[in-house]
Parts: structure tokens; C-alpha cells; sequence
């Protein structure tokens, strides 16, 4: 028991750093809420609901801006469904007065008074006692406000997700790439080759905008298989030429974002239908959004394959001691091949990924990721030396990152600073790492 | 110990004096109360089984650890290392059995690096290249002073490491295991020149397995055992056998067990093998429970041999057959699924995974007998890990323990386990006890023993003489690339019988 959990602490000493990160900025956003939107109205159908004992009859008075109607919306959606009487009035305080003395003149009783944060305000809410005698019962309600960390706030922590999805679904495969005792500086442009490909593919082959989703699906796939065809490059001539990483994945570097340029001519490409962005921005599966479950599912896939499968073993023997696992009988080749071919797979997903949250393709996505990928591998504890490493840790990592930059959008830290403090927070977390294992 | 001597073999002031030296990690106790005492002009031997403290001793006199208790004193005088630095500056010199020179710059850079011979900045080329000569002229070496290090055979490596501690004036020298990566001739010459330093009044501790070279170079030996000091001797008032037994700390049958083992048929047959100049038609065969001695000088082609026959280098030409049937080995892949296991001569670059487990490394290679559908099955990884170490008496802490931790014998054990676990029919042993103490040695013949007792055939390499005789039923010899003899009943032959044999 002690010792799986000393065990724990040296894989995943990092997730100390994550929390007090997270702890940090949740003190530092802790502020004031005034829940709008569809937060808001679940919390006030629910008060309504407990307070009134029939089903009451409940006007939602709301500003027109999309906050206050989906608040809208979700409430009578909400109401609805247990029998209550709603009507609705968008707009201006004006129209909010029309309408309660429309419904003071039809006799028709009138239980609560719904607002949105923003129209709880308004003066003719606030004298509707004095104003209409007749509607002395009504009770005028609006989410109630409470003290709550901005950084917490689910949206943000999705949004944290979904912003690191594709830096971390890439760092899946430099994580293995690494552990073999490897680089790979091609995914960057990987990814830009792979926006431009399938969004090419899609625009001149699929039908432009009304693409139909298979054309969608092959073309992206064609766009993913041709980044692992890249990656299959790259693997043979380290393996077969004996050209040292870093020289072969600098040079595809080069090559993937030269043919990303003169395939989108310098320019965007976003000929492509709306449903395209169902894979980047859609949220299907308990609101998470789609780009973070697959995250979720790979980072599952690639633990059980490092940990528990024969390849992973071979993965961190290759890296650990490449001639004593060749005498071993492990076919180094072929597992240095798959780590290769992985990674520029899993760079061909992100940039479809990415074409699909910007609904377009372009040369210039993923400039400098490979950067941010190997950050996020190095903060999660894998060695740069090989042989050591884990893939949760890189998915820590990657979080790690992501929730520095978010906090720093949080607390409005402008971005050329962001960049200074997010260069010396990788410097100090990877440190950090270098003391405890030395105090160990 | 009732027949100790004085630690003082002659009058006047010991070079170096360490009395009561304690030091403990966490859970041992390395160092319990050592003395050692070493003159100028001699040579002390420091002997013991590994882990019996003898490099954390040097490790404490180096300035690498910190004693926690126990006193230094160098010409009389108490000294206090803090640091390497500390101790190089009291003219103490290690030489390690791994060197520590930068491959890239010269012999003359290396015996100056970070003691540069500067002015205004500029390196003093000139007179640090005389310097250099100097030296070496004092060693009476020739040393190529314009090349670099990697292009020097290891016994000049080791002549510039000597070098370089004599540049800063080195009094006491500490050399590890000097002659492992020697041939016959250079352990000459080495001792010839470690004669040279003791008449020029440099005190020497040497470190060596190889009891034979104890008797010509040493004057004095130091005995350590579970760090402690169980005997000090005059070289010359001490048998082979007192020695072994005051290492392992009981009497000594036999340094090499005996067996009776009847051969079978050939089981691995070898025929033409070649490759460039290293290997240039190689035929031989092993019988089933035989142990074939292959044996020569370094460099004639041994190891070469059967690195071609585990698939570990391509060939050029020749057959392989293991029990008549016809192998087509392209890499070791092949060779270990046909059933031939290789133990190589260097564990820590070619045998083991050194930051990994000791598990994950015993299991490598069985891998994929152990895996169902691209899973490894833990549970029976664990089971024969289990059944392996313990049968072998292997000491660890546990499964997880990192194979670099281990002490040399406990890691060629972890080697050995994990191909006894993928039972290969012909197992290879490549210098098998190359670093190994006497205990260990013993048990790892035990085991050879009782392998061809199963029916598998042994090829071992060794170049240590008494081993081969001691061990093998059959010895092959090597030169240039060629088997130049073979000596069929191994029991019977003479030392000089091989060397003939060798240098043919």
C-alpha cells in the first residue's frame, strides 16, 4: 500500500503542481455570480418549483440577447415539463409593463415573475406591488447570486479542455516517441498539412459545402492516413539510415509545412459545410464536447497499451537500452516504425480537429505546437533521455499548461506577458520534478 | 584472525591512514570500523566479494561520500574531504573500471582538462603538449599525443587516465579492476609501469578479482567482508586459497564444482561461418550437455563468433544447425526462437535495461510467450520471476528494484534468469564471470552445472585460463579469426597448452 502510493507520487508527482495551480487561480477569480444563461434558469425552475405547490402560472420577462433567451428558453423548456403556465416577454422594460397589464386586464392570475439577472433591476419589477394592486401575490424571482471562483465555473473548465484537446491528443504520440528515446518536430506542421488536406480534399473532391458527412469522414481520413504515411517516412529513415531524429522529423518539418502552403496557395480554406464543426465544437456525450472525449478515449487506449501491453514494454526497452533489447529479441525497428507512424497520425487527427473548430483549413495551424506538445510530454515527467515515462503524466502535463494560460486569461494578464510567465512556469514545474527525484 | 600482522610493514609515516571508517545508507550498513593503512612505494591489494564495501571505501577516500565516522590522515596529517575536489587536491587519483575521458579531444587535452595551461585566456598548447610528453615518458608509454581518445585502445586509455593523475601530482592512486578490458600483453606492461610509480614512492590501492595478478603486483593485501576488515597479509605469506577463504569467509572446496555429465549427440552445429577479417571460417559443434570453452586473446574473433551466431551481426557466409535441422537466422529474434540464448560480456550496455525493473528486464525476451492477444500476462510474469530469483538466490529487494542498483554477480544473475525462463536449448556465455566475486563466481558454475545436466550444451567464452580449464569439457582456440586448436579433454590441459594455441 505505501509503496503503490510512493510508487503514485513519483509517476504523478505533477498532479501536486496542477492542483496548486488550480487552487491558485480559484482563490484568485473568486468573485461575485449572477447565474444567467442555462445555469441560471435550472437553479430558478427548481425554487419555483419547491416554492409553488400547483402548477403556477409564470411570466419570464428577459432582455433580447442570447444569454437571457437561452435562459428563457431553458426555462419554460424546464417549467414546461411540469405543467406550468408561461408566457414569455422579450425586450425592453416598456414591453414588460405591456405585458403585465395585458394579464392584470385579462383577470388572469399571475404566480411568479421570472428575471434574468440583467432584467431583476428593472424599476417596474421592483414597484410591481404599488403599481398593480392585483398582483399583490405575485412573487418576483430571479437566480439568486453567490460567491463562486470564475476559474471553476464549468464552462471555464470545459473550455480548458477543449482548448488543450488537440495539444493533448499529439502529445500522445510524442510521449511514445520520447519514451523510445526520440523527438518528433514534424507535427506542427503535421497538423497545418492535415487542416489543409481534408478541407482541400473536402472542397475540391467531397463538394464544397454541401459535402455529404461520409465524403466528410473519407476525406478526413485520407488527410490523417497520408500524415501517418509521412510519419512512416520519417521512421524508416531513422531506422533503416540510422539519421538521427531530430534531423529526419526537422527536415518533414520543413516538407509538411511547405506542401500545406502551396496546396492552400497561402490562403484559408473554408468551403466546407457547417456540420463540419460537429467534431470540434459539438458536445454530445454529458455536454462534454466531442474533441475532449476523444481525448479522453486515446489518452484511456494509450495508458493500457504502455502499461499493459507487450508493445508498450518494448516501447520503454528501445528507449531504455537500445542494444540490450535488440539481444533481447525485441524488433526495435518495427517499434520505432510504430511509435513514428503514431505520431504523425495522431497530428493528422488534431489538425482535422482543428479544422473542424475554425471550419477551415490553413498553413499556418499548429505554428509551434511541436513545441508545446514536447512541453507538455517534459512537464508530465517523461525523461528526454528515453525509457522513461507515462502517459497520464503527459495528459497532467498538458493540463498543466492549459490551465497556466487560462488563468492567466482569467486575471487578464495581456499575451505577450503570458508568454514570458508560461516559459519560466514550464522551467520551474519541470525543476521541480528534478528536486523530488533527487530528494527521493 | 590470529595471524595478523602489524599494519605498519616498514617504519616511517604512512602515505595514507584510514582508521575506524563508518558509513551506512538507508537500510545498510556499508562500512563498519575499516582500517586501512597504505604506504609510499607500495602496492596494497584490496580485496573482498562485491558489497563487501570495498568502493564505498574508495568512495569515502575520493571524497565522493562522506564517512559518518572514522578518521583520514594523509602523511600523518588529519584531512576532511567534502568533496572530489578535496581529495584531488591531496593528491588522491581514481581510476575507474569505466573511464572517465571525453572521447572527442586528445590525450593531451584530456590529461589538462579543467587545469588548463592558460595565458591571458589562451590555451598554452606548447607547453601543455611537452608536459604531456613529459609524463608519458615517465610512464614509458607511447601515446599517439594528436588523435582522440576514441581512436586509443583501452589499455592507452588507461595510460592517459594514469597520465592525468599524474599531472596534478597524484600520490595515492586507486585503481579499479585495471586489467578487466586488457589482453595478457598489456596487463605486462600496466604492471611494469604500476613498478615504475611504486619506485617513484606513489602509493598504490588496486582492486582486482583476478587473484593471480594480486600475487605478481601487490605487495600487501587488505580483506574486507560485509564492510568490515577481516584480515591484513603480507602477499608473500598467503596461499590462493587463505585468500578466497578469508573473502567468502568459510573453507573452499573447490573453486570449480565437479560433474559427471554423459554428452549426447551435436546439438548446435556451426560450419564456414565468416564476417570481414573479424571471422574468417569458423566450424565447430556442441554436444548436448557439453560445455564448450572458446577461447584466445581479446580481439581474436571469439566474441565476433557468436554474435554472428545470435543473429546480432549479419554474416557473410555460413550455416548454422541446431539438432540437424538447418537455422535461418537474420536477427537475435531468430535465434532466440530456435532456442539460443546469448549472455553478453558487457551487462550494463548490451545485457540489461539498467533504469528499468528487474522484472521488466527478466521478462523481455519471453515476452511474447508470456502475452495473450498483445497483452502480457502480469500474473505469470510475476509467478516466474519469482521461481527464477529465488532458485537462482538472487538478492533484491523486490520485483521493482532497478536493475542498474544491483551489485555485478546479482546482475548477471538477473541476465541469467531471463534466459533460463525462455529455456533456450543452447546458452551462451560471453565471459559469464567478467567482475563477479568468488562467491558468486561459484554458484554461477554451479548453475552451468546443473544446465547441461538437463541437456543443454554451453558455448562460454572466458579469458581467464583457470576458468576454461577449470570448467569446460572442450576448449576451442582462437587466432586472428580462425580456431587454431582444440584441446579435447579440457581436465588435463595446461595453461600453456592454450597460450601456444593463442598467439599461433
Amino acid at each position: 500500500m505505501k509503496q503503490s502510493l510512493q510508487r503514485f507520487l513519483a509517476d504523478y508527482g505533477m498532479l501536486f503542481v496542477l492542483g496548486a495551480l488550480c487552487a491558485f487561480f480559484s482563490v484568485v477569480t473568486y468573485s461575485e455570480q449572477s447565474p444567467g444563461g442555462e445555469s441560471g434558469a435550472r437553479q430558478l425552475a427548481r425554487e419555483i418549483r419547491t416554492s409553488s405547490g400547483s402548477p403556477p402560472a409564470v411570466l419570464i420577462a428577459v432582455r433580447d440577447h442570447p444569454e437571457d433567451l437561452l435562459f428563457a428558453r431553458t426555462l419554460e423548456e424546464t417549467l414546461k415539463a411540469s405543467g406550468a403556465k408561461i408566457f414569455t416577454v422579450t425586450g425592453e422594460p416598456k414591453d414588460a409593463r405591456d405585458a403585465l397589464v395585458r394579464r392584470v386586464a385579462d383577470g388572469v392570475p399571475l404566480d411568479v415573475v421570472a428575471c434574468s439577472p440583467a432584467t431583476a433591476g428593472w424599476l417596474v419589477f421592483a414597484d410591481l406591488k404599488k403599481d398593480f394592486p392585483a398582483l399583490a401575490g405575485t412573487r418576483v424571482l430571479t437566480p439568486s447570486r453567490y460567491k463562486w471562483p470564475n476559474f471553476l465555473k464549468s464552462e471555464n473548465l470545459l473550455n480548458i479542455a477543449n482548448q488543450i484537446a488537440v495539444i493533448a491528443i499529439v502529445a500522445v504520440g510524442m510521449t511514445m516517441v520520447i519514451v523510445t528515446g526520440g523527438i518528433d518536430l514534424s507535427v506542427g506542421s503535421l497538423l497545418a498539412l492535415s487542416s489543409v488536406l481534408s478541407s482541400w480534399l473536402i472542397r475540391e473532391i467531397g463538394g464544397g459545402p454541401g459535402a455529404s458527412a461520409l465524403s466528410m469522414i473519407l476525406c478526413c481520413i485520407v488527410a490523417i492516413v497520408a500524415c501517418g504515411g509521412v510519419g512512416g517516412f520519417s521512421g524508416l529513415m531513422i531506422t533503416r539510415c540510422g539519421i538521427p531524429p531530430f534531423i529526419v522529423t526537422l527536415a518533414m518539418m520543413l516538407v509538411g509545412s511547405g506542401v500545406a502552403y502551396i496546396l492552400a496557395k497561402g490562403q484559408s480554406i473554408y468551403q466546407i459545410p457547417d456540420s463540419f464543426v460537429w467534431l470540434g465544437r459539438g458536445a454530445d456525450l454529458l455536454g462534454l464536447p466531442n474533441a475532449v472525449v476523444l481525448m479522453l478515449v486515446l489518452y484511456a487506449v494509450a495508458h493500457v497499451l504502455m502499461s499493459r501491453m507487450r508493445l508498450g514494454r518494448y516501447l520503454y526497452a528501445v528507449g531504455g537500452n537500445r542494444e540490450a533489447a535488440r539481444l533481447s529479441g525485441v524488433p526495435v525497428e518495427r517499434v520505432l516504425l510504430f511509435a513514428y507512424v503514431v505520431s504523425a497520425l495522431l497530428a493528422g487527427l488534431g489538425g482535422v480537429i482543428m479544422a473542424s473548430q475554425l471550419k477551415s483549413g490553413s498553413a499556418t495551424y499548429g505554428n509551434m505546437y511541436e513545441l508545446y506538445v514536447i512541453a507538455a510530454v517534459v512537464v508530465g515527467g517523461t525523461s528526454l533521455s528515453g525509457g522513461e515515462g507515462k502517459i497520464l503524466g503527459t495528459l497532467i502535463g498538458a493540463f498543466t499548461i492549459a490551465v497556466i494560460q487560462n488563468g492567466m486569461n482569467l486575471t487578464n494578464v495581456e499575451s505577450y506577458s503570458q508568454k514570458v510567465v508560461l516559459g519560466l512556469v514550464i522551467l520551474a514545474a519541470v525543476l521541480l520534478d528534478r528536486v523530488r527525484q533527487r530528494v527521493r | 584472525m590470529s595471524s595478523e600482522i602489524s599494519p605498519k610493514p616498514s617504519g616511517g609515516v604512512p602515505l595514507l591512514r584510514m582508521r575506524g571508517i563508518t558509513k551506512s545508507f538507508p537500510g545498510v550498513q556499508a562500512l563498519r570500523g575499516v582500517d586501512l593503512t597504505l604506504m609510499p612505494g607500495e602496492v596494497l591489494a584490496l580485496l573482498g566479494e562485491n558489497g563487501a564495501g570495498k568502493s564505498t571505501l574508495m568512495k569515502v577516500l575520493g571524497g565522493a561520500h562522506r564517512a559518518d565516522g572514522g578518521s583520514l590522515e594523509i602523511d600523518g596529517l588529519p584531512v576532511d574531504f567534502g568533496s572530489p575536489e578535496d581529495s584531488r587536491a591531496a593528491g588522491v587519483a581514481l581510476i575507474y573500471q569505466e573511464f572517465n575521458l571525453v572521447p572527442g579531444l586528445t590525450a593531451v587535452e584530456n590529461l589538462f582538462l579543467g587545469r588548463e595551461r592558460t595565458r591571458a585566456g589562451l590555451i598554452r598548447r606548447a607547453d601543455e603538449r611537452r608536459d604531456a610528453a613529459a609524463i608519458f615518458s615517465r610512464l614509458g608509454a607511447q601515446i599517439d599525443l594528436d588523435v582522440p581518445c576514441s581512436r586509443l585502445t583501452t589499455a592507452q586509455q588507461q595510460l592517459v587516465e594514469i597520465g592525468k593523475a599524474l599531472a596534478f601530482q597524484a600520490r595515492i592512486l586507486v585503481m579499479d579492476e585495471p586489467t578487466a578490458a586488457l589482453t595478457s600483453h598489456e596487463v605486462e606492461r600496466l604492471f611494469e609501469i604500476i613498478r615504475e610509480l611504486r619506485r617513484q614512492g606513489i602509493g598504490i590501492v588496486y582492486i582486482s578479482h583476478r587473484l593471480d595478478e594480486i600475487f605478481s603486483i601487490a605487495d600487501r593485501l587488505t580483506v574486507l567482508r560485509d564492510g568490515v576488515h577481516v584480515g591484513e597479509r603480507k602477499v608473500d605469506q598467503i596461499t590462493r586459497r587463505e585468500m578466497i577463504e578469508l573473502m567468502v569467509g568459510r573453507e573452499l572446496k573447490d573453486e570449480y564444482p565437479a560433474r559427471s555429465v554423459a554428452l549426447g549427440e551435436p546439438r548446435l552445429e556451426v560450419s564456414g561461418l565468416r564476417r570481414g577479417r573479424a571471422v574468417q571460417g569458423v566450424s565447430f559443434s556442441v554436444r548436448r550437455g557439453e560445455i564448450l570453452a572458446l577461447t584466445g586473446l581479446v580481439g581474436s574473433g571469439r566474441t565476433e563468433t557468436v554474435r554472428l551466431i545470435f543473429g546480432a551481426e549479419p554474416r557473410d557466409a555460413g550455416e548454422i544447425r541446431l539438432d540437424g535441422r538447418r537455422l535461418e537466422i537474420r536477427d537475435p529474434r531468430d535465434a532466440i526462437a530456435a532456442g539460443i540464448g546469448l549472455l553478453t560480456e558487457d551487462r550494463k550496455l548490451q545485457g540489461l535495461v539498467l533504469g528499468h525493473s528487474v522484472r521488466e528486464n527478466f521478462g523481455l525476451p519471453s515476452l511474447n510467450l508470456w502475452s495473450r492477444s498483445g497483452f502480457v500476462q502480469e500474473t505469470r510474469e510475476r509467478q516466474e520471476f519469482g521461481r527464477h530469483t529465488s532458485s537462482l538466490q538472487v538478492k533484491i529487494s523486490g520485483p521493482e528494484q532497478r536493475a542498474g542498483h544491483l551489485s555485478g554477480g546479482n546482475q548477471q544473475k538477473i541476465v541469467l534468469a531471463k534466459w533460463l525462463a525462455r529455456d533456450c536449448d543452447v546458452l551462451i556465455f560471453d565471459e559469464p564471470t567478467r567482475g563477479i566475486d568468488v562467491g558468486a563466481r561459484f554458484e554461477i558454475y554451479l548453475l552451468m552445472n546443473q544446465l547441461v545436466a538437463q541437456g543443454k550444451s554451453i558455448v562460454m567464452i572466458s579469458s581467464e585460463l583457470p576458468e576454461v580449464l577449470g570448467m569446460a569439457d572442450r576448449i576451442l582456440v582462437m587466432h586472428a579469426g580462425k580456431i587454431t586448436g582444440e584441446i579435447a579433454e579440457a581436465r588435463s590441459a595446461t595453461q600453456e597448452q592454450i597460450m601456444q594455441l593463442a598467439v599461433a
